[in-house]
């Protein structure tokens, strides 16, 4: 957990105007106030993934937003798997997990 | 442990003279299609992205580019910082906190009846998906087309690929998979694209490529040429003293505009050809003495 100020110092190519800009469009999600918000580490990572994807490998702030909603669908879905694996595992009896996995690996119906 | 290439010019596919520009080009192409977080779970991509990371570094630092040349240093002769991943936060359930989207958009359309409220799906039986392929051309792809597809049943589809379609790209055609029996819903037909390469075009996002070639003649003093583009032939105005390598871009006649994106640019990039031997054109050459002498490859001489 950071505050804003310590966030800037850390990271050090941010600059102010791009970070509240980016707050603005929810791009990334402190918890806290204008003027106080507090940012947890996934945070400070997205942060530094949003700036690498539009300086290192040029994604603008026009292709940004489609880049970062994919990105979240996309671990939310590996989330969701992950659970529903876990799930599978706790509480199906071995007879249905091996039902679940034949009828997943078999491509034709 | 990266499993680095022993030569950073192969990871990144460049010549050994690619300048600094290509170098970059070259990196920024390979970091989009293996960075982790646009592939995550891909241990593959991870391993890649590392190994083209590290190429980078020293490529694109004249100094090192010149130690690792002249033998003084390999290929992993460089400290590479570890960088702070946000997958390993998102692939977490503190991932939650960017869910979806903004407002909180979940897949309550595949996962509705698991996770959203709790009771299974009954109700009609659901038919299966069906898996096609469907090989088009690239112009179909780029401006789009009908296209009839016979399937192994003797059933034939007609198949809408839309504008700006993309190599791999699947298309849904509702209902038209296997049947779901009395009452049931029919699967759906799920048709991967297959685009064929073109000739002279290529396709670059929403961007498209073409060498063009132009007489001496033009590049030196300019002129109307006329240039191919996916939607027909557009004549443009080569600058006076335009070299090979040199890049025109025609605003719009890329890929057209489809879904939220905006239509591509077409870049021509220009090849000089100087064409069959022509004596007049020797005659004046061996005649002329230019203004101002240049040696083109002085910056290729080395000191020692």
């Amino acid at each position: 957990m950071t505050g804003i100020e310590m966030l800037m110092t850390a990271v050090a190519s941010l600059q102010r105007d791009d970070l509240e800009r980016w707050i603005a469009n929810q791009w990334v999600r402190p918890d806290g106030q204008p003027g106080e918000y507090v940012f947890r580490e996934i945070d400070v990572a997205r942060v530094t993934l949003i700036l690498e994807l539009r300086d290192e490998l040029h994604i603008d702030e026009e292709m940004l937003p489609v880049v970062l909603s994919l990105m979240d669908q996309v671990y939310d879905l590996r989330r969701r798997l992950r659970r529903l694996d876990d799930a599978i595992a706790t509480i199906a009896p071995e007879n249905v997990r091996r039902e679940l996995v034949a009828y997943i690996a078999d491509p034709s119906p | 442990m990266v499993d680095i290439l022993d030569d950073p010019y192969q990871t990144l596919g460049v010549a050994r003279d690619a300048s600094a520009k290509d170098i970059r080009a070259a990196y920024r192409k390979l970091a989009k299609q293996h960075h982790p977080d646009l592939n995550p779970g891909s241990k593959t991509s991870e391993e890649r992205f590392k190994a083209i990371s590290v190429a980078n570094e020293l490529l694109s630092d004249v100094e090192k580019r010149a130690k690792f040349d002249r033998g003084e240093i390999d290929a992993a002769g460089q400290e590479h910082a570890p960088r702070p991943s946000y997958r390993e936060y998102a692939d977490a359930e503190g991932g939650r906190r960017y869910t979806g989207s903004a407002r909180g958009e979940s897949f309550s359309d595949i996962f509705g009846g698991m996770f959203d409220d709790g009771h299974h799906p009954s109700g009609p039986r659901h038919g299966r998906d069906e898996h096609y392929t469907l090989a088009t051309e690239f112009l179909d792809a780029i401006i789009g087309a009908t296209r009839r597809l016979v399937l192994p049943d003797g059933r034939s589809l007609d198949v809408k690929i839309p504008a700006g379609t993309r190599d791999g790209q699947i298309l849904r055609l509702r209902g038209q998979g296997q049947s779901g029996g009395p009452g049931g819903i029919n699967g759906d037909a799920l048709i991967e694209i297959h685009v064929r390469p073109h000739g002279f075009f290529q396709r670059n996002g929403q961007d498209i490529d073409l060498e063009l070639p132009v007489t001496l003649h033009e590049a030196t003093l300019g002129g109307m040429v006329e240039i191919p583009t996916p939607a027909g032939t557009v004549r443009m105005r080569v600058p006076p003293q335009s070299d090979s390598g040199t890049k025109l871009r025609l605003r719009g006649r890329g890929v057209p505009a489809h879904g939220a994106l905006p239509a591509g640019d077409l870049h021509a990039t220009l090849r000089v050809v100087l064409g069959k031997p022509d004596p007049a054109l020797e005659e004046f050459l061996r005649g002329w003495t230019p203004e101002s002498p240049a040696n083109p490859r002085s910056a290729m001489e080395t000191k020692s």
